[in-house]
């Protein structure tokens, strides 16, 4: 969906991308919050349609899925899933390993 | 213009009546005029009878999950009990509803109401379970949905849990609006309710805690007709109390009038739940202490003006284990019974497995839920992701972990140990707020009912506080 334009890099109209506002600046934030919070800004992102042709990390507006029109800077095009089933973890085998063992076998505590 | 840069006081001023707007219930008729309400009445206020709620979720394809029997668990758990211990372990699979969790017995009868009042959409504040169960009903129901998320830190990180979560409300036609970490996420759900005009299908509204108590009628009456008798325990995983409290509600109306109901959380003592820093610190997204404690000294600290979730009124006893606990019961239960089931929900199984070791063979214990697992939502992404943040995986005792700095894996089921908080200290902590007020003897009921003791003891417990 990126297209070429003047040199930058314009985004179709129409485009599904995710935007990011902030919301409040870190001076603003709720009183009584950890101060390490405090000093971050509150951000929000959604995910729409495009209503406009726009340029990534510029101002633009979106319709999301319930139909509501938001504004807020282009963070990513058509963004994917970054989750996943994660790295191979060793200690899950491993309590996979000891758990058979112990179930099934003879050591019973009793005996 | 929409997502605008709301100011916080003119949204709190406006509080109330945006919440009255969007619930369909008048709070204020429930208020006594002291400290206390009328929560049974609030209870009784939704225009549903028992079997209402039953034909509802029967509708939604929701409910009448299977009640398992663990053989292979408990005849492991046999292993480290004395002689003639080792109470039969049930499992109620409660991943098989519609969306994957028990949630979806709440959202039915949420979006059912919301339908029935004519409402456009749905908005529900939650990074759990809960926001693929409103998605998914909205969805069958044809409404709209929007879910608020508390999502990413600044670094721009999230709890691979919280991103499954994300991608399932979309897949149900949901609009997810993500969050940085922090409270002021009450702020735009109020903001986003006053701008759509949407139902708040609150987590704590006496329709979702109602659509609970089937959970623990089903449970209740499948163990009598099936085994002549109710369980003797039934574990419930704590987080904001709903759970809690609708099982136990359900297991009552049942008639499982001496079934004990203990509470299970995982333990994430030292880690502040507003904190930027050790929001990722942590590897249970909800049935933790970060929510079970604040939530049972104040129920009513939500997006409703009065919780229906009022864990104190039921638990009987609490209990906490450590985060490497559960990834092993978790493990247990795939590898030993074939159910692979999402980590969080495994909190009150990892307390059974412990627990009934202290039980008599003959006697039952059962755990109340399963969730779903999927990428992101399974131990082996939340592993690799704590390994990712610097936190230190290991085998030891569960009892050296310390939240946030490291994951104590269990070398044995043998070691899996439980943590048992002291319900007078919660009670305490309840109480602190009326330390200086003076009550009457109707607070003093109310707070009696509250915290399930008598005025003595309400009035004891003030005492040694000022003392």
């Amino acid at each position: 969906m990126l297209g070429e334009g003047n040199g930058s890099m314009l985004i179709k109209k129409g485009a599904y991308v995710r935007i990011r506002k902030n919301i409040l600046p870190p001076g603003k934030r709720a009183k009584g919050i950890p101060e390490d919070t405090t000093k971050v800004p509150f951000k929000c992102w959604i995910k729409g349609r495009l209503l406009e042709e726009g340029e990534l990390y510029e101002e633009a507006r979106i319709q999301t899925a319930t139909g509501r029109v938001v504004t807020g800077e282009i963070k990513e095009v058509e963004p994917r899933h970054k989750h996943s089933y994660g790295d191979h973890v060793d200690e899950i085998l491993t309590m996979r390993e000891t758990i058979l063992r112990e179930a099934w076998g003879d050591d019973d505590e009793k005996l | 213009m929409m997502m605008r840069n709301y100011d916080i006081e003119g949204l709190l001023r406006r509080k109330n009546s945006i919440i009255k707007k969007s619930v369909g219930l008048d709070y204020d008729s429930f208020e006594y005029d002291g400290i206390g309400f009328d929560y049974e009445k609030m209870m009784e206020s939704t225009g549903y009878s028992f079997a209402d709620i039953q034909r509802l979720q029967d509708g939604s394809m929701v409910g009448r999950t299977p009640l398992l029997e663990l053989k292979n668990i408990t005849r492991y758990a046999r292993k480290y009990a004395p002689r003639g211990y080792g109470a039969r372990i049930f499992l109620k699979d409660e991943a098989t509803n519609l969306s994957g969790s028990f949630k979806a017995r709440r959202a039915a009868i949420s979006v059912h109401k919301a339908k029935e009042l004519g409402y456009e959409g749905v908005i529900a504040a939650t990074s759990g379970n809960y926001g693929a169960a409103v998605a998914a009903l909205a969805a069958k129901h044809g409404l709209k949905c929007i879910v608020v998320q508390e999502c990413f830190d600044s670094a721009g990180l999230a709890q691979p849990e919280i991103l499954e979560k994300a991608r399932a409300c979309e897949a149900y036609g949901a609009e997810v609006v993500q969050l940085s970490v922090g409270p002021e996420l009450f702020f735009t759900y109020l903001d986003l309710l006053d701008e759509t005009g949407y139902f708040n299908a609150s987590l704590y509204s006496p329709y979702g805690i109602m659509g609970i108590e089937t959970l623990g009628h089903e449970i209740a009456t499948e163990m009598k007709e099936k085994y002549g008798k109710y369980p003797e325990v039934v574990v419930v995983t704590n987080a904001g109390g709903g759970n809690l409290t609708g099982t136990a509600r359900g297991i009552r109306r049942a008639g499982g009038k001496d079934t004990a109901i203990y509470a299970a959380s995982v333990n994430l003592e030292g880690l502040h739940m507003a904190s930027d820093k050790d929001f990722n610190r942590k590897s249970f997204t909800t049935g933790h202490t970060g929510f079970g404690l604040p939530f049972a000294t104040n129920p009513d600290r939500t997006d409703v003006p009065r919780s229906a979730g009022r864990p104190m009124r039921y638990i009987d006893r609490y209990f906490t284990v450590n985060q490497g606990s559960v990834f092993f019961a978790t493990e247990m239960l795939a590898v030993l019974e074939g159910l692979e089931r999402g980590p969080a929900g495994n909190t009150s199984l990892a307390v059974a497995f412990k627990l009934a070791q202290e039980m008599k063979e003959d006697e039952f214990i059962v755990v109340q839920e399963t969730e779903y697992t999927g990428a992101g939502k399974h131990h082996q992404p939340q592993l690799s992701f704590a390994k990712k943040n610097g936190i230190e995986i290991r085998f030891g005792k569960p009892e050296a972990e310390i939240p946030g700095e490291n994951i104590v894996l269990p070398k044995s089921a043998r070691d899996i140990s439980l943590k048992e908080l002291d319900l007078d200290r919660i009670r305490s902590s309840y109480l602190k707020r009326y330390r200086d007020q003076s009550l009457t003897d109707e607070d003093y009921r109310y707070l009696a009912d509250e915290l399930r003791v008598d005025t003595e003891k309400i009035k004891a417990l003030l005492k040694e506080m000022k003392a």
